[in-house]
């Protein structure tokens, strides 16, 4: 049993912001990585596979060198292996490009993306990935079913909490929901360790149109925007109180 | 421009989506609207909407929903049809076959997108990135055609009937490599039903631990509000789905609605934007739920709630 699982780091926005010279996106300074969440649950699930069926786990990201951490984050968690893609981060396509021909070659039975990326909100990779593999797939799955041959039952979550259990024949791609699992926190030593664990880089293949082009990246109108309580929070309370009791009245 | 938007369908029942994207398509040129289904005949009727110039239908063998069956119906409509922009809804079907189609027949594509605007022959998409809090312009250059896959509840529902033709298009069966089996309800344990409350005190990962949950549960008792929750507290095992407010959970419409330590991700947005007043606590000021708040404060919520406590 093999499972490869998509792993991006996410930037973070705090409360500030600047934009690069060429205005096409965030200044890095104002941005703070992370692992980003999905991922943690696509990881814990492999990992629970490996431990029902034996086998590997082996994480794979595309990004440059800063976005070794979240895979190190994964490592700890217990993964066997780390493959890191040198190129772009964030068009789905040319994203999912650069990882095909290195999940191909792992011949996975099972290659496992988050939903989604918290800082881009395109839950696109994992399809887009599946069909440059050709592999069947199933998107937004809160549930798998699989004993490591054949097929895998699945629970794909759709809006209203709605389940739409389906049958997806294997080796496939699926995209993991928050909430499958429990993610696993890594111990002290495990996260020692995994900075020591050597990363397997290698160079994207790079070429194809690309899914998008960011021509402006800017803050946008917030309108009228809501009317900023101040003062202390015994102040705060008592406006808030005050507004509650005028609506429901 | 021509645009081609797929109907999105349910148990025999199109989703208010589909009404939005022709909306939105119909503000770019004159729409055709695909029904993929195992009798699209009976759906024809709901989306012969005005603006709406052609439907065109396609049977496949699956009862509800399949991504290969639906990949190719729409990949046969692009080659057939050529639209220059094609719809489809960001939802959780579209995420399963939408990126493969555009990226195998070479399309322009995003996700999420809450804006269209045309220069010239050009298609320009907005959407955010980083949590919300910047917007980007999107260009698609060198591209026979755009896919976007538009976020729900941004574009009005399209009204008003329409005479639009029908025909079929035949489409080559494929093999399912995903097949349907059961649609399952959501059967959490409902001790309330948070959709009629009047006054929501909803909850985000804010709140930090599981041991806070308490606090919040008599806040609410005390204020007389019905707790309310937004995702991350329910996958952690805290609360129960039926508390959920949002995309995957409940759809809201209090009078009041006062958040402590939600961010205002667009999913859950999507649940609870349509409140009567909208109430927000946040550290972070940037925070995306100050978009959709009248009343905002940039405060830490344990704070806010202890002095809270004392004035009910
Ligand atoms: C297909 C799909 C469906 C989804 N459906 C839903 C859904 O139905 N409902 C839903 O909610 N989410 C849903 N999500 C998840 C959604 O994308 C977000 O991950 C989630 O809404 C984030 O929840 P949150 O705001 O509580 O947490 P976070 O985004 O982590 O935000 C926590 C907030 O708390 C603030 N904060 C922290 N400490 C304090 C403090 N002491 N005082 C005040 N503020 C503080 C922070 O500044 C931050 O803004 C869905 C995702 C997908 C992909
Ligand atoms: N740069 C990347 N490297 C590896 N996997 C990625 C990358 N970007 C996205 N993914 C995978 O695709 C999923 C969805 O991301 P997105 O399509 O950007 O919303 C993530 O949860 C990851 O599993």
């Amino acid at each position: 049993m093999k499972t490869v699982v998509c792993i991006k780091q996410v930037l973070q926005l705090g409360d500030e912001v600047e934009f690069t010279a060429d205005g096409l996106d965030v200044d890095p300074d104002y941005l703070d990585p992370a692992l980003n969440e999905w991922d943690s649950f696509a990881t814990e699930e492999a990992l629970q596979l490996r431990e029902r069926l034996g086998g590997e786990v082996v994480l794979v990201t595309c990004g440059s060198k800063q976005s070794e951490a979240a895979l190190r984050r994964c490592l700890a968690m217990g993964a066997d292996r780390a493959i890191r893609i040198e190129g772009v981060d964030r068009d789905p396509f040319s994203v999912a490009r650069a990882l095909a021909d290195v999940v191909s070659a792992e011949n996975s039975d099972l290659v496992l993306c988050g939903v989604q990326s918290s800082d881009a909100v395109q839950a696109a990779t994992g399809t887009a990935l599946a069909e440059l593999l050709d592999l069947p797939r199933a998107a937004v799955i809160t549930k798998l079913d699989y004993s490591g041959a054949g097929t895998a039952v699945v629970d794909r979550e759709l809006e209203g909490g709605l389940i739409d259990r389906v049958e997806v024949d294997t080796p496939a791609v699926l995209t993991i929901q928050t909430g499958i699992n429990q993610p696993r926190y890594a111990n002290l030593r495990a996260i020692k360790q995994a900075e020591q664990v050597e990363i397997d880089v290698r160079s994207a293949a790079g070429g194809g149109t690309p899914a998008y082009r960011v021509r402006k990246m800017f803050v946008p109108d917030r309108g009228e925007g809501a009317e900023m309580l101040n003062g202390s929070p015994a102040e705060i309370a008592a406006r808030i109180a005050s507004i509650v009791k005028e609506r429901l009245a | 421009m021509s645009v081609l938007v797929v109907a999105e369908h349910l148990r025999g029942q199109i989703r208010d989506v589909t009404r939005e994207l022709i909306t939105a398509g119909r503000e770019v040129g004159p729409v055709t609207v695909a029904v993929i289904g195992q009798d699209p005949g009976s759906l024809v009727d709901a989306v012969n909407i005005d603006g709406v110039t052609e439907i065109v239908t396609v049977t496949i063998g699956a009862g509800e929903f399949e991504n290969d069956a639906y990949q190719a119906a729409v990949e046969a409509l692009i080659a057939d049809r050529k639209p220059r922009l094609t719809l489809l809804g960001f939802t959780v079907n579209s995420m399963g076959y939408g990126p493969a189609a555009a990226v195998k027949l070479g399309l322009g594509f995003a996700s999420d997108v809450h804006g269209i605007a045309l220069e010239g022959d050009a298609v320009i998409a907005t959407r955010s990135f980083y949590g919300s809090k910047v917007s980007a312009e999107l260009e698609f250059p060198g591209v026979n055609g755009v896919m976007l896959l538009l976020r729900p509840t941004v574009w009005s529902p399209a009204e008003g009937v329409g005479n639009s033709s029908v025909t079929a298009l035949d489409v080559a069966a494929v093999p399912s490599r995903a097949r349907h089996l059961e649609l399952i309800e959501a059967t959490a344990a409902s001790d309330v039903d948070i959709t009629q409350a009047d006054f929501l005190l909803s909850i985000g990962r804010g709140i930090g631990d599981k041991e806070n949950v308490e606090m919040f549960k008599e806040l609410a008792e005390k204020m007389g509000a019905t707790l309310s929750v937004s995702r991350p507290l329910v996958d952690a095992g805290w609360m129960p789905s039926s508390r959920q407010v949002g995309q995957s959970g409940k759809t809201v419409k209090p009078t009041v609605y006062l958040a402590f330590g939600i961010s205002g991700a667009v999913q859950h947005l999507a649940g609870m934007k349509t409140s009567g007043t909208i109430i927000a606590v946040n550290t972070d000021p940037e925070a995306a739920i100050f978009n959709v708040a009248q009343y905002g404060a940039k405060a830490d919520l344990f704070d806010v709630a202890e002095e809270l406590e004392k004035l009910y």
